[in-house]
């Protein structure tokens, strides 16, 4: 097959919460369901655990986009963390956007263990959204960061 | 994020199972396997298989017998969701002394197989998680569970039958229970039933007696007309704190001998018990059988609390029981597990105006018709009309009131057929009326069920397989004139019918408690969209939820007959029998550490923390994370801006390993990420 006429498959990297979201893929699973298979997940306890750095880990090392899921607002599992990862997603959107990224490659997705067909409508909308946006380029441009040297820090 | 060493210090063994056909079928697991082994060789992989069946044991001792053999320090499993197995496997590599924390499942049949059918796309996404688990796994240190000590004694909210089948089964077993109800007495709906089916028992005789016995037990503190406010603490360890109403009533002195409510001159129509069709006093219990015996005094419409003026029970009580000034109590109580069986509320009808109830005098709810039909009630168990007088000559029986239903909740409430059933019965035999049932579908599946239905048939009530359109008072035809009419689609006939009647039961369906949303997160659980409460795994499950140490009975968890309830509270209390016989539970390990040397005191992890296990040392300025009430959420790891948290099990290292590991197919060359 012609190497330009290959569609793009986007790489994404999606970050779910071990007691909906994750379930909700389970569940997806467990259902059959069938949806894009250019997501990969990794499962944290709660998305308040998401560190903002590690979606510019992710992006960093070539993701075309990413998923931060977690518990329904006012359904977390330890309560108000899903709170936090609210704030911090929208903070994290505009610094990244800022840096030049499109704000369509992010996106933050509620999901109850129990929704495990819109999770798999989501990511098949979501992948088809990254599709078109095409591959992220930041490995094109800017300069690779040299090693400094470990220093001893004074007692 | 330093580069990546030249030689690795793990030796790391990965399992691909086929799961017979459900993985294998769609990714190529022996390619997945092959590829690990030649590729991750500088992870540290020395082994690389792929089994049929993991979980199996033979699966296991495959593991264990690398372990021993090829002296591995750290497993990846590839085969199903973590939520199935991963105790398995970590069981696996600690029976071959290896921590079961340094072994990591990671899924391909759940996330990948059962999802896609692109049979190359998923195999190489099956090779993308295989490495992120081993680089995850890389950085995962050895882990011993938190061991803590589990209080003996139980709290059980909601006096209902679920709760005191609960309350029993511990009491018996020698250990201490708090029951706490809102009502003043306990019995729960179940004391209103007349008769109950199949076998038509008398309802409060089967109730009444598991009543006495939880008022008289030694082991168990009832708590009725009180309410839970706060939950602190965590399993084995929780303080309750409760709100005893204040009853108006020494119960010290009080005997029980009802001369305050007789003498009392405060009608007020009782819409708990009575379901709005008779009256108690303001002064009152709820039924005569009441477990505790003590009136309470209703401070909203007694007049003396309104006026200033009566004081009639007072005045007449002989050993001087009634204490206007009594307060409410709060008190906190420590127990070691909780067991939530609220129950439920009944539909309200009047939702559904086209069925006129509230509206046309002799449209009855369910609940309305076993307080007719109850011997105790207010017409002394006879089924008449609205006027108290006239016996109905025909009784329309309509089913999937508010449920089965879009418009008000989808979801089927078990019990109305059987129910409806029993009306008809008892409709029949006090009355000889003529009985006519609007069902759906007639669902009787439990023992003696579907036998009762035939009987009920026999019996000869009338079956109109149709959804009900319009019940109204507004005759057309002769015959019609003041009656209620039915208006159905007879769908086996495929006719509308007008069916007269003098009498409809509503079956409305069963609705989750008002409120069951603040009590939830009070006890620090999730309700389902529909608003029952959600159980661990709704079929290996149904009884825990997915907070250790709060367990659900009965219809707070769906609706459901009452042989269900009593297993259901039956159930919940050998779980918890089983925790405290072990006297110490094992939490696991996930959990935040600060370091001390790296906090620079700023406090902002102090306010992420909902079950605030965060301790701030005002004399060296540092947090302190308390690792029992931490839940290991992570929110303060992720929060903290020096990097000074760190959480066990989803530290930093690891899941930015794992992200490298993940998109390790799409770098076409190792190119170290910008970002530390």
């Amino acid at each position: 097959m012609n190497e330009e006429t290959k569609p793009f498959e986007p790489v994404i990297i999606g970050f779910t919460c071990n007691w909906c979201s994750y379930r909700a893929a389970d569940m997806a699973g467990i259902a059959r369901m069938k949806y894009a298979p250019n997501v990969r997940l990794i499962r944290l306890m709660c998305s308040g655990r998401l560190d903002p750095t590690f979606v510019f880990k992710a992006i960093a090392g070539g993701a075309d986009g990413v998923l931060v899921s977690g518990c329904h607002p006012g359904d977390c599992h330890y309560s108000t963390q899903n709170y936090k990862t609210m704030r911090r997603f929208h903070l994290m959107e505009r610094v990244l956007t800022q840096m030049g990224l499109e704000p369509g490659r992010l996106k933050l997705l509620w999901a109850s263990a129990a929704e495990g067909q819109i999770f798999a409508n989501e990511i098949t909308k979501f992948v088809e959204e990254i599709r078109a946006l095409g591959p992220l380029n930041w490995n094109n441009s800017g300069v690779k960061v040299p090693e400094v040297a470990k220093e001893e820090v004074p007692a | 994020m330093s580069a990546e060493e030249k030689m690795p210090k793990e030796r790391i063994g990965v399992y691909v199972c086929h799961c017979g056909s459900n993985i294998a079928g769609v990714v190529n697991v022996a390619e997945v396997s092959k590829w690990a082994g030649d590729n991750l060789k500088d992870q540290g992989v020395v082994v690389s298989r792929d089994y049929k069946f993991m979980c199996s044991s033979l699966g296991q001792e495959l593991i264990q017998k690398d372990i021993k053999e090829q002296k591995l320090t750290r497993v990846v499993v590839a085969a199903c969701s973590p939520h199935l197995h991963e105790k398995t496997f970590r069981n696996a590599c600690k029976g071959a002394d290896l921590n079961p924390y340094l072994c990591e499942l990671v899924s391909v049949r759940e996330q990948d197989s059962w999802v896609h059918t692109d049979k190359i796309a998923a195999t190489e996404k099956a090779k993308a998680i295989v490495a992120g688990g081993v680089s995850r796994v890389v950085h995962h240190e050895p882990l011993t569970p938190l061991k803590v000590p589990i209080h003996p004694a139980t709290l059980i909210v909601g006096g209902g039958i679920a709760g005191i089948q609960a309350a029993l089964e511990i009491a018996d077993a020698g250990f201490p229970v708090y029951l706490v109800e809102r009502e003043p007495s306990i019995g729960g709906h179940m004391a209103q039933f007349d008769k109950t089916f199949p076998t038509l028992d008398c309802s409060a005789c089967i109730l009444t007696p598991k009543m006495v016995d939880v008022g008289n037990h030694p082991n168990i503190t009832m708590l009725t007309y009180s309410e839970v406010q706060k939950v602190d603490g965590y399993v084995g360890n929780f303080a309750v704190t409760i709100n005893k109403h204040a009853r108006y009533v020494k119960t010290a002195d009080c005997t029980g001998c009802g001369v305050c409510w007789e003498k009392c001159p405060k009608k007020v129509i009782d819409d708990k018990f009575e379901a709005g069709l008779g009256y108690r006093k303001a002064v009152y219990t709820p039924f005569p059988q009441a477990v505790p015996k003590y009136p309470v005094i209703d401070d909203i419409n007694c007049t003396y609390f309104q006026k200033g003026t009566c004081k009639a029970c007072e005045k007449f009580c002989p050993t001087n029981a009634i204490d206007f000034t009594q307060k409410n109590e709060i008190m906190t109580v420590e127990v070691g597990n909780i067991i939530l069986a609220t129950g439920w509320d009944l539909f309200d009808a009047r939702r559904v105006p086209n069925y006129g109830y509230g509206r046309l005098a002799n449209v009855f709810t369910n609940m309305e018709f076993e307080r007719l039909s109850n011997s105790a009630g207010p017409t002394g168990g006879n089924i008449v009309l609205r006027d108290g007088k006239t016996t109905p000559k025909s009784v329309g029986i309509v089913h999937c009131v508010g449920s089965r239903d879009k418009n008000y909740n989808n979801y089927c409430s078990a019990i109305c057929c059987m129910q409806s059933l029993k009306f008809a019965h008892l409709v029949h035999e006090k009355t000889g009326a003529t009985v006519y049932n609007f069902y759906i579908d007639i669902r009787t599946p439990a023992k003696g069920y579907d036998e009762f239905y035939q009987r009920i048939i026999e019996e000869g009530a009338l079956f109109v397989r149709g959804k009900v359109a319009e019940i109204t008072d507004a005759a057309r035809n002769p015959g019609e004139e003041g009656k209620l009419i039915i208006q159905v689609e007879d769908t086996l006939v495929g006719k509308q019918r007008r069916i007269p009647v003098d009498m409809v039961i509503l079956s409305a369906g069963l609705e989750p408690r008002a409120g069951s949303k603040e009590l939830a997160k009070t006890f620090g659980i999730s309700c389902s969209a529909d608003g029952w409460f959600i159980e661990r795994h709704p079929k290996l499950d149904p009884v825990a939820t997915m907070t250790e140490g709060v367990y659900i009975a009965g219809c707070v968890q769906g609706p459901k007959d009452i042989p269900a309830s009593v297993a259901q509270g039956a159930a919940a209390a050998a779980r918890i029998l089983g925790k405290i016989q072990q006297k110490e539970i094992a939490l696991e390990p996930v959990r935040a550490t600060i370091n001390e040397e790296q906090c620079s005191g700023c406090r902002i992890c102090n306010t992420l923390c909902p079950y605030n296990a965060i301790l701030f040392h005002e004399d060296t300025m540092v947090s302190e994370v308390n690792p029992a009430l931490c839940q290991g959420c992570g929110t303060c790891v992720a929060g903290c801006p020096a990097g000074a948290i760190s959480g066990t099990g989803f530290s930093n290292l690891q899941i930015l390993s794992q992200i490298d590991g993940l998109l390790l197919l799409t770098l076409d060359k190792k190119k170290e990420a910008v970002v530390a």
